[in-house]
């Protein structure tokens, strides 16, 4: 099946099987290697990616079904080639990460949520990380990281006396 | 973990997707996909074709219909959660929506595909049949509607005519001004799987009497059980404890639970019993501190 694809804002044309999953699609077809296969049956969030800036589960979607919407994934979100976005920086910075398997997919949601809620409380973060084990168990550093990474957005451009 | 050869179809509207879906015996219908999918790649379900009706934007809407709150099939239950129809009008079913799996899946999940899925577990089936709300849907080129109680039929199956598509479910809105509503579920993990559920919505007279209550009890048997012995026995009653205790468990009493390796029969009955007698008294406590909700 001939598909097309709109991924961190390039538009790519597949041929692909029709039970290729937009996992799939993302890996082994436009090397994207950032979406990592963990259960590939929804249950541990390693394959989430941004569908229109929604953070769903690229192993539950066949890639057909994401023709017309807009994804990105973890390649998708850093400012430049070899630069961190302020959230990956936060996690480097706050070691919110172990092995780093679950990495992306925590990046992403947290991309998700403080695109909507730059003030979250520390329950709005485990709420939207609930989705996704980290088999190493870092939860806490990785509820720290995104705590850090929204106090630092909501601190850009804006005067360094009014940041707190 | 992959899923078996089929092939794909994403139709205009429904008459063509109910086409597609005559014309091919192993054709399923996709919307989110977040039941269908993972049953597939378990190879669990291996349909043919899939038939994807996700786009179809007359099948996504909430709105009031005939004293009732209609929901569109392919409604995607992050819609309803923020939905201030669904808030006010079916309080019961936004209290019980944040169980449904994650964030993520509820992105992709929609109402109507959790209902054909029948699933025993799945919150949407629970709270339709506690409120009774009506499956509508479309075959052989005319609409027509099922009660919840004939939509279910065994484990994992409804009643639905071969071919046919599920449109919309309708919940009745209930009118008072003391509503309140109780969900409760026990499972592993946060929004895995229940091994049960319990839903109850209650209103209140103004004497603080039960003048109507709904109860309703998911994952403990084949389909989700409205508590019908027990709603009958706490109309008219002051909803205090050891009366809804026994009620709820005299209603439970005959029940055939579900049993296997995380949660046993027995196990099933006790937590159904427990759960459904918490969510009454949640759903006391919530009218009793409610204002005026519809109207």
């Amino acid at each position: 099946m001939h598909i097309k694809l709109t991924v961190n804002g390039a538009a790519h044309e597949l041929d692909i099987e029709e039970r290729t999953t937009l996992l799939d699609a993302l890996r082994d077809h436009l090397a994207l290697k950032g979406a990592h296969a963990g259960c590939e049956h929804g249950v541990c969030g390693a394959c989430t990616v941004l569908l229109d800036g929604v953070a769903v589960r690229a192993c539950l979607m066949f890639a057909p079904q994401a023709e017309g919407s807009a994804i990105t994934t973890v390649e998708g979100v850093t400012p430049g080639p070899g630069e961190l976005s302020l959230i990956q920086d936060a996690f480097c910075e706050t070691h919110g990460m172990q092995c780093g398997y679950c990495t992306p997919a925590m990046i992403l949601v947290a991309h998700a949520l403080l695109a909507d809620n730059p003030e979250p409380t520390r329950e709005d973060i485990v709420e939207a990380i609930s989705g996704n084990i980290c088999r190493c168990t870092g939860y806490a550093q990785i509820v720290e990281a995104i705590s850090l990474a929204a106090e630092r957005m909501r601190g850009v451009n804006r005067p360094a006396e009014l940041t707190k | 973990m992959k899923a078996a050869p089929f092939s794909y179809s994403r139709p205009a509207d429904v008459d063509e997707a109910c086409a597609l879906l005559a014309a091919d015996e192993g054709a399923r219908l996709i919307a989110g996909g977040q039941s269908l999918v993972p049953m597939m790649a378990m190879r669990l379900a291996r349909p043919t074709r899939l038939i994807d009706i996700a786009r179809i934007a007359k099948l996504s809407y909430v709105r009031e219909l005939n004293g009732g709150v209609a929901i569109g099939a392919t409604t995607r239950q992050c819609v309803l959660e923020c939905d201030s129809i669904v808030a006010k009008r079916v309080p019961l079913l936004a209290r019980a929506i944040p169980h449904i799996g994650h964030a993520a899946t509820r992105a992709r999940g929609t109402i109507g595909g959790s209902l054909a899925h029948a699933d025993p577990a799945a919150e949407l089936a629970l709270i339709a049949v506690a409120l009774d709300a009506t499956i509508t849907y479309r075959a052989g080129g005319a609409d027509a509607e099922l009660p919840v109680r004939d939509f279910f039929a065994e484990l994992m199956a409804t009643n639905l005519p071969a071919g046919a598509c599920l449109t919309a479910v309708r919940f009745p809105v209930w009118h008072g001004e003391k509503i309140g509503v109780g969900f409760h579920e026990v499972n592993a993990r946060r929004s895995d799987f229940a091994f049960v559920s319990a839903a109850a919505q209650v209103a209140l007279d103004r004497d603080g009497n039960c003048q109507r209550i709904a109860v309703g009890v998911g994952a403990a048997t084949d389909s989700p059980l409205r508590l019908e012995a027990a709603e009958k026995e706490l109309t008219g009653c002051a909803l205090d404890e050891k009366r809804v205790t026994e009620a709820v468990h005299a209603a439970l009493a005959n029940i055939e639970p579900l049993a296997d390796l995380h949660a046993s029969a027995e196990y099933r009955r006790r937590a159904a019993a427990t759960l459904a007698t918490r969510a009454v008294a949640d759903a006391k406590a919530n009218a009793q501190g409610s204002k005026a909700r519809a109207h």
